[in-house]
């Protein structure tokens, strides 16, 4: 008996095309868009809720909070914080996502055919980032129907919302790790809240951290979501910007360092 | 196009060992180019494991496997742009409707957005999709998933296919038509591996057959050969009337002289004979006797028999160190 060797189909010949592996990537980050197209509803955690947290916060704790202002004056206080706290949850989802992926059979399919290895997690992020950014644009229209306003620049207002994505996808490393190495998508969305609401209400979001409880104020000096509150409101409405920026882009770097790789070695140890 | 002496897949020695449980102890396999293959066994025999082997989504402990002449572990990416693979474990996404799921798997096959939707329509017209096209995976029917399971494997156009228990779960109805799309396939002369817990199935498909019991093959034949391996023949008779059971039994022990299986439910009895020369006989003293039958006939043990000869228990059984296949992949 001979051994038949089959020669692949003609057209893949294009996957010896250098950079296929950018394509496939693209074409995954594309099917996240599509999954969102016919799937509104899997958006409420960037859309809706937001939203509501904006006027949950706004119009019933802002009066309180702010004092004289009123919710008026907590709006440009508020809106970089909620901004932070809406993307940095929504990192969360790509975790979610990924192991769902997995346990439904998804990635088997992606591994049966002839693509780079590491473009199903490239495209996941890549994906993802398309959902952050909409969650950007959400929240700051809702701003700015209730009359928040750049007061430092339009170029410094679009750089704020650059870098919260950027942290966003700096920070989903952690949640690709997670959703990689838990056993379900119900378990990672557990870790995550457990982590997520302490790190984000234990901050400078809502209120200013002199009133928290000492080891609270400790916290909030460690935690990276104060500095990039604070990056976010100078760009957005002026103030000091040079410390928290520098500190946010060190969480940032230290994130992808650290989290990045385990990730994919977690993903390549799945695949 | 095919030449039936070549070998599309070759596996030797293929194990795989999941903590102390053995999923594959040494299986060797050989599919001849443009036939099928049936995998045969209960939940648990290592069917699942052999076809990711097979699949490159796993690598044996020991052992190797070729498909299409490309080795499955060290030319991973050769093997992949040949085979389709269609299973429990490799999924379409349900969150995205059957046409962009197939223009997807095009676009990462490197086909150009025209090329993708072309092959697209072509795939769900011949799965007759294309009315459900542009709906939502998640929102298909059972049968309408496999055949966009199917359509899915088969975008690439790929000579080997593979197919992890194709009807698992399906009705009558749309098991046929898998049934159907599976037999066109294999008319274009592509190599088909399927797994299945049905031997109806197997029988039904396959030109040849491989028995998996714990992770080991038990029996491998054409599915005639494996009848005939289980030894006897089995003569039944029903009787028109089924009061009549008891006389017919009698009739059938006292010509035959075996004691016959008698089953008052289906008013059937049945003996096994060694050949049909008992079988006249019978005849006489029915006829003598004056008893109609609906039935006689004298036939090949079913699968289920041989499965029970060749394992020692039924293809239905659960035995209880079922391992959990696909499992700490």
């Amino acid at each position: 008996m001979t051994t038949a060797t089959l020669e692949p189909p003609a057209h893949l010949a294009r996957r010896s095309r250098p950079f296929a592996w950018v394509q496939q990537s693209l074409t995954l980050a594309w099917r996240n868009i599509v999954r969102i197209r016919q799937n509104p509803e899997a958006l409420a955690d960037v859309t809706f809720q937001p939203i509501i947290f904006l006027a949950l916060f706004l119009f019933v704790f802002g009066g309180a909070i702010a004092g004289g202002g009123g919710w008026r004056g907590y709006l440009p206080v508020l809106l970089p914080g909620l901004l932070v706290q809406t993307v940095v949850f929504a990192t969360m989802g790509t975790g979610v996502g990924l192991n769902d992926d997995f346990a439904k059979g998804v990635f088997d399919r992606f591994r049966s055919l002839p693509i780079a290895r590491i473009s199903p997690l490239i495209g996941a992020v890549l994906g993802d980032a398309v959902r952050y950014s909409l969650s950007i644009v959400i929240l700051m229209t809702s701003g700015f129907v209730l009359g928040f306003r750049f007061h430092n620049g339009v170029g410094n207002g679009l750089l704020a919302m650059l870098i919260v994505l950027l942290f966003a996808l700096s920070m989903c490393w952690i949640w690709v790790w997670l959703g990689l190495t838990m056993k379900t998508a119900q378990g990672v969305q557990g870790i995550a809240f457990l982590v997520m609401f302490p790190l984000t209400f234990g901050s400078n979001i809502f209120v200013p951290t002199s009133t928290l409880p000492g080891f609270l104020q400790a916290f909030t000096k460690v935690s990276p979501i104060t500095y990039l509150v604070d990056t976010e409101r100078a760009l957005m409405g002026g103030g000091a910007l040079q410390k928290p920026l520098l500190i946010t882009l060190a969480w940032m770097v230290g994130l992808v360092a650290v989290f990045a790789p385990l990730a994919i070695r977690a993903y390549r140890r799945r695949t | 196009m095919t030449t039936t002496n070549q070998v599309a897949i070759e596996a030797t020695g293929l194990v795989k060992k999941y903590g102390n449980t053995t999923a594959l102890a040494g299986v060797d396999l050989s599919v001849p180019t443009g036939t099928v293959l049936g995998v045969l066994g209960p939940n648990g025999a290592g069917k699942t494991t052999a076809v990711r082997i097979l699949g490159t989504l796993l690598r044996p402990d020991a052992g190797h496997a070729t498909v299409g002449g490309y080795d499955v572990v060290r030319e991973a990416g050769k093997v992949r742009s040949i085979i389709g693979l269609t299973g429990q474990y490799a999924s379409v996404d349900e969150d995205m409707s059957g046409r962009r799921n197939l223009i997807m798997i095009g676009r990462l096959l490197g086909f150009s957005r025209e090329q993708s939707r072309v092959r697209a329509d072509q795939l769900l017209e011949r799965f007759e999709l294309t009315d459900a096209g542009e709906r939502i995976a998640k929102t298909y029917s059972g049968g309408m998933r496999r055949r966009l399971d199917l359509a899915a494997s088969l975008v690439g156009n790929p000579s080997i296919l593979y197919l992890d228990e194709p009807t698992t779960g399906l009705d009558p109805h749309a098991r046929n038509g898998v049934w159907e799309t599976i037999r066109n396939l294999v008319l274009d002369g592509t190599t088909v591996l399927l797994t299945t817990q049905y031997l109806e199935e197997a029988d039904a498909l396959a030109d040849s057959i491989v028995v998996f019991d714990k992770g080991s093959v038990v029996a491998s034949g054409r599915p005639a050969e494996l009848k005939a391996q289980a030894g006897k023949q089995s003569l039944d008779v029903r009787p028109a009337e089924p009061a009549h059971i008891e006389r017919v039994a009698a009739i059938v022990a006292e010509s035959t002289g075996m004691r016959p299986n008698v089953d008052v439910v289906n008013a059937l009895v049945s003996v096994p004979v060694s050949d049909g020369s008992s079988m006249p006989v019978v005849v006489r003293r029915l006829d003598e006797a004056g008893i109609a039958v609906t039935e006689l006939s004298l036939r090949l043990p079913s699968l289920d028999e041989v499965f029970l000869a060749l394992t020692g228990h039924t293809a239905e059984e659960k035995t209880s160190d079922v391992v959990l296949e696909g499992a700490g992949r």
